[in-house]
């Protein structure tokens, strides 16, 4: 254990940004975050910074703490110590509703789409707060309902359209093939219109082509939309490949941060993942 | 307006529309004609009542997902405030139509402000509990409003809780005394009223699912933890199905409560509610339509079998119990998913030796 | 004094409260449904020990394996025939084909029984303890009903913890499946429960008939919606939590009838468990189970 503290102060000092990012404020700002379940310390002193326009992997052995982590920053939990900036304001306090207004949105290990619903009105919910209509328009349908819903349908069909789902848009939610889910989470979540996106294991499941065309959408999805994009995946393929920077964490502490070339490299992390040589 | 009607839920709406329209035009032409029988002229005004009713439970346990048990203390609600209102107008409006109307929207305003006041604790809980809490709210609503003293005289309205009663001027009316409830209630509810009450039902209710609210409140119902991941306060959605619900359930309790010359606050007890519920179950969770047929049938039916005296009640539980069995059993549905293949391929063979 | 007297009055109610909580519980914790039927079978039990003791003239301890006899078959046989088809289905289709058999009980004792009261004659013979000069008076249907509880409680807990069954039990309402991979008889297992719980009906019947003698199809049901009550109160699913809340709410409902308001007992007791499960979601002893993300 403290050999893992003396190599974290070590990779803790490189934070990582693109050029585009440089003198810019980062969209996610955490110090020093730390849950404890019951005596159980679950998140311990983790601290990231993103850039907004950054792609970043999260990895770490299964139980590392990994979903504890999204489930800090999405407020699903409230952090037992530290600080989390989302755009420079503190996410202390909030729901999870209020941070995900305030452009955090995210994917599920274990995907929770609203099954029962097609998936175009599974995007249009994700755009609730866009659609400017009143609770009294909704019960009368006023004109502005059908004025409101017609731009909401283009842009949820755009956005499917965007990750290869328009064809599928009428079909239940929970009756489409996994790999469809997955990509279909991730549409809902752009459409809150999000700062950031949170994708957790988002290649789970799909098989090589899929995973293959995955690493190209989440890219095109930074690239089309300027937002950034946190990752946890044990697809160690797509994360070298699309990640700008990761953190591996074990045991809920980061045991590195760097490039994926300095990550890949690091014996802390070897050893996480393949345990200690001599051991 | 072509590509509107190629929608299923469009084309579900409208079909439910023309259905309960020209439901009402037959008995109207029926009930007009003398060709009823005085039974059945009695229960046109309440199976309305149980229509809006199960309809408006539908929306908070069929589209909402969350179980009530205690719907029938907003009809309560709406009977009583309904009457009183009713009473108070008497000499203001002279028109029964209008006073009507006016009742109905006191009952369905003041069951909405209770349903939010309600609400506020209730929604906090989930799942079997909210169910509880709803039942011991019914509970509550009922055995307040089975103390409520309600007079009128020269001084203007008395209201009182306590057993003592009222002391009323002379010339003064009891509206609402106590455990015997309400009497010599001027019967203002008509048929037509309740026809143009059940199309406003479907209306609000339909349009409510079909947007942008009725999508959050759905998708609290599939995935709560989603919903709030993109930014839905699940508690305000469910607080906004629960108000409407709870106006609309107050407005089918003064169209009921001025159907009768006397009424006790006991008729708005649990197995009220629970049998709102059951049209809302056996009618399809979340299936409108399903609610106003359910709703008719199950109301019609016991009265239907009078004739069978003490048995009507047992066949009714019979009944009850073996839909359930056939319609969610899963060796039943499977024997009648088999069923069904035997026949459409009796019919595929057919059209084969057609050729 | 007068305290003392309600106190002892309301524990005696609650412990009737508490053995049919008891009933609701152990079902929900197994089975996750709300056995709306239940309150009906306490009425079953009233009438068989009614009618084996008035028609038929056999004492009185005869009347009382005879109705919790009945009872268990009823109990047996309605999670037979109704229940157990729909297994796995949403919990509320298990729920109204709970209701409509609550329907069907009802009448079919008003065919058999007429819905006309009978009056009921206590089990209880020995006459009334005197204390404190009089002014505290202990009915033997109060000595009885409070052992009886106490005996019913010790026993379950014992049983629950001790025996093979009863650790079944146990490990069905913790985790249906993997009870069920670990070789355990799920089936027989809520069988069980549904025997238990109808018998511990049967005789909460014949105590609370004992105690108010008005004996009609309608008379499960409100004391079955008040130790439903009960057994949330006390944490649905938990054991001591149905008998803690029975009687809490026994105690609570004599106290606010004799110091509050007669007429608002029902909104007191009602507004009370609502307080209760804001403060605690899951009732007083009940688990709170968060969902995982």
């Amino acid at each position: 254990m403290s050999n893992y503290s003396k190599k974290m102060v070590e990779v803790s000092q490189v934070t990582l940004l693109r050029e585009q990012d440089a003198h810019k404020e980062p969209v996610l700002d955490v110090r020093n975050l730390g849950i404890d379940f019951g005596g159980l310390t679950a998140v311990d002193n983790f601290s990231i910074s993103m850039g907004p326009t950054e792609i970043s992997g999260l990895i770490g052995p299964n139980g590392a703490g990994k979903t504890t982590i999204f489930n800090l920053l999405t407020s699903v939990y409230q952090p037992t110590r530290g600080s989390i900036l989302l755009k420079g304001i503190d996410t202390k306090g909030k729901t999870t509703a209020q941070v995900a207004r305030m452009g955090i949105a995210r994917t599920f290990q274990n995907i929770r789409l609203f099954g029962n619903m097609s998936a175009l009105d599974n995007v249009k919910v994700g755009m609730h707060y866009e659609i400017p209509y009143s609770f009294v328009s909704s019960m009368l349908h006023l004109p502005s309902y059908y004025k409101a819903e017609k731009t909401a349908n283009a842009k949820a069909m755009e956005l499917l359209d965007f990750m290869g789902l328009a064809d599928v848009a009428d079909h239940q939610a929970g009756s489409l093939p996994y790999g469809v889910q997955r990509r279909l989470e991730i549409v809902r979540a752009l459409a809150t219109d999000p700062a950031i996106v949170l994708l957790d294991e988002p290649a789970a499941g799909m098989n090589p082509s899929e995973t293959a065309e995955l690493t190209d959408q989440i890219r095109r999805i930074r690239d089309t939309f300027h937002i950034a994009i946190f990752l946890i995946e044990h697809d160690m393929n797509l994360v070298m490949n699309v990640c700008e920077a990761i953190a591996v964490v074990n045991y809920g502490k980061i045991i590195a941060k760097g490039t994926p070339d300095q990550v890949k490299n690091n014996p802390a992390v070897i050893e996480a993942y393949l345990g200690r040589k001599d051991g | 307006m072509k590509k509107l009607l190629t929608k299923k839920s469009t084309r579900m709406n409208l079909l439910t529309y023309l259905l309960v329209t020209v439901a009402f035009i037959v008995m109207q032409t029926l009930a007009s004609n003398d060709m009823l029988k005085s039974s059945t002229k009695g229960f046109l005004i309440p199976v309305c009542s149980y229509i809006v009713l199960a309809v408006s439970l539908n929306l908070l346990v069929g589209v909402c997902g969350e179980l009530s048990l205690g719907h029938a203390g907003f009809m309560g609600i709406g009977t009583f405030a309904g009457i009183i209102t009713a009473a108070l107008l008497a000499d203001v409006i002279p028109n029964g139509t209008v006073r009507l109307a006016a009742a109905m929207i006191v009952g369905g305003v003041i069951a909405g402000i209770m349903g939010f006041l309600i609400g506020i604790p209730v929604l906090r809980l989930r799942g079997d509990y909210l169910a509880i809490v709803t039942l011991a709210f019914g509970e509550i609503l009922k055995n307040v409003i089975s103390n409520l003293y309600v007079g009128m005289d020269s001084g203007g309205l008395h209201m009182t809780l306590s057993s003592g009663g009222l002391k009323l001027a002379e010339g003064g009316v009891m509206i609402v005394s106590g455990p015997r409830g309400a009497t010599g209630v001027t019967k203002l509810s008509t048929f037509a009223a309740g026809f143009v009450l059940i199309l406003f039902t479907l209306f609000v209710v339909q349009n409510l699912i079909n947007s942008k609210e009725g999508r959050a409140i759905r998708a609290v119902r599939d995935n709560r933890i989603a919903a709030e991941s993109v930014g839905i306060n699940v508690t305000a959605f469910r607080m906004k199905a629960f108000v409407v619900s709870a106006v609309l359930a107050g407005m089918a309790g003064a169209l009921f409560g001025l159907n009768y010359s006397s009424i006790t606050a006991s008729k708005f007890n649990f197995n009220t509610s629970i049998n709102i519920l059951v049209f809302v179950v056996l009618g399809g969770m979340g299936n409108i339509l399903g609610s106003v047929i359910s709703a008719t049938v199950l109301y019609i039916l016991p009265e239907a079998m009078r004739g069978l005296k003490d048995y009507r009640m047992i066949i009714y539980a019979v009944v009850l119990i073996l839909v359930m069995l056939f319609t969610w059993s899963p060796k039943m549905t499977a024997f009648s998913a088999r069923i069904k293949e035997k026949i459409t391929g009796l019919f595929r063979k057919g059209e084969v030796s057609h050729e | 004094m007068k305290i003392l007297q309600y106190l002892i009055n309301g524990i005696s109610i609650g412990s009737v409260y508490a053995i049919i909580a008891l009933g609701y519980t152990m079902v929900y914790g197994i089975a996750k449904m709300l056995n709306f039927a239940h309150g009906d079978v306490i009425m079953v039990g009233a009438y068989v020990s009614f009618c084996v003791t008035n028609y038929l003239g056999m004492p009185v301890i005869v009347s009382i394996l005879a109705s919790v006899v009945v009872c268990t078959v009823l109990g047996i046989t309605i999670e037979a025939l109704a229940y157990k088809p729909l297994r796995g289905t949403p919990s509320l289709a298990v729920l109204i084909t709970a209701i409509g058999v609550s329907y069907f009980l009802q009448n079919a004792a008003q065919l058999i029984w007429s819905s006309s009261p009978k009056n009921f004659t206590s089990i209880v013979t020995f006459d009334p303890i005197h204390l404190a000069d009089g002014r505290i008076v202990i009915t033997g249907e109060v000595i009885i009903t409070i052992l009886a509880s106490v005996v019913i409680m010790a026993g379950l807990t014992w049983f629950t913890s001790s025996t093979r069954i009863g650790k079944a039990m146990r490990a069905v309402s913790e985790d249906r499946d993997a009870a069920q991979l670990m070789g355990i008889n799920v089936n027989s297992t809520i069988s069980t429960t549904f025997a238990i719980g109808s018998a511990l009906a049967a005789i909460a019947g014949v105590l609370l008939c004992s105690t108010v003698p008005t004996l009609q199809p309608t008379t499960g049901s409100m004391p079955g919606i008040r130790a439903f009550t009960a057994a949330v109160f006390g944490g649905i699913g938990s054991i001591p939590g149905a008998m803690l809340g029975g009687i809490l709410l026994g105690i609570i409902e004599t106290f606010s009838k004799a110091y509050l308001s007669h007429q608002f007992s029902d909104a007191i007791v009602f507004s009370v468990l609502i307080i209760i499960l804001l403060v605690k979601p899951a009732g007083l002893l009940g688990k709170q189970v968060q969902e995982k993300v």
